[in-house]
């Protein structure tokens, strides 16, 4: 049988598969990718959690499920904002590359 | 959900994930994505989250997806592929990424609950749609105002930022 535990740790990979994306790559696209993927780790956690916890009503706790709406809401608007900055940068310095984006670096 | 089919779209969504990170063709990447956003979905269903389930699809494979595709295509970004790769800081980064990792596998280990499967649930006289959305609209009416603001502030910040002359 499925486990609890096995849908966290698919979860826990997931997240350190992004992670891994968003400290080894350098162009800007491909990061805000990889913070998708950190996002949606942990919505799945959350989702497992609340198909754990179990009301004494017979149901899945769907605050958690409510609360995973709002990620997921917050999240595409992030992306949207994030992509509009992208084309910004594109315009004014013609690279997404992060090496070359280094005006605030000490 | 049977072990294995659990099993087929966990892996499905874990390679294609880590294909996210490997490809250096931006709109390989981007499709990796949805293959992985859809595998994530069909896990979703077997924890009996029909809603958020389809909401993903809808939200992350459909609209977040094509928003990247278009800012790929229009950006036209191709120079990254002769790139040469500094192999000292991709090792930092994988370093870092796997001692995360370790840390998640120890902190699970040490849950109490994780070794146990999901107890049965009981038959529901409503569906998923419609007992979420009474909840939003009864306990949750505020958040989702305030959300409702947010997504229109984005909105605006976007038009505003790919304006040709902000003034």
């Amino acid at each position: 049988m499925v486990t609890l535990g096995d849908y966290l740790i698919v979860s826990g990979i997931l997240f350190a598969i992004g992670f891994a994306g968003v400290m080894l790559r350098r162009n800007l696209i491909i990061i805000l990718m990889s913070l998708e993927l950190m996002l949606n780790a942990a919505n799945l956690s959350l989702v497992a959690f609340s198909r754990f916890r179990v009301q004494p009503t017979g149901l899945p706790d769907y605050n958690v499920q409510v609360f995973v709406f709002f990620i997921i809401t917050v999240a595409a608007a992030e992306v949207a904002l994030g992509l509009a900055i992208i084309v910004a940068l594109f315009r004014a310095r013609r690279t997404t590359d992060v090496k070359d984006i280094s005006s605030l670096k000490f | 959900m049977p072990p294995f089919l659990f099993w087929i779209f966990a892996l499905l969504m874990l390679i294609f994930g880590a294909a996210v990170v490997i490809n250096r063709n931006p709109v390989a990447s981007a499709l990796s994505l949805v293959v992985s956003f859809l595998g994530l979905a069909a896990l979703f269903m077997s924890l009996d989250a029909y809603f958020i389930g389809i909401i993903q699809v809808l939200v992350y494979a459909g609209a977040v997806m094509v928003l990247f595709l278009f800012i790929i295509m229009l950006l036209d970004l191709r120079a990254e592929e002769g790139r040469q790769i500094n192999w000292l800081a991709s090792a930092g980064g994988i370093a870092v990424a796997l001692a995360l990792l370790i840390q998640i596998f120890y902190v699970i280990g040490h849950l109490k609950s994780a070794g146990q499967t999901f107890p049965p649930l009981g038959r529901s006289a409503t569906d998923d749609v419609r007992n979420i959305g009474s909840l939003l609209f009864e306990n949750y009416n505020l958040p989702f105002q305030i959300i409702g603001v947010l997504v229109l502030v984005a909105t605006i910040g976007a038009v505003l930022l790919s304006r040709r002359d902000p003034r």
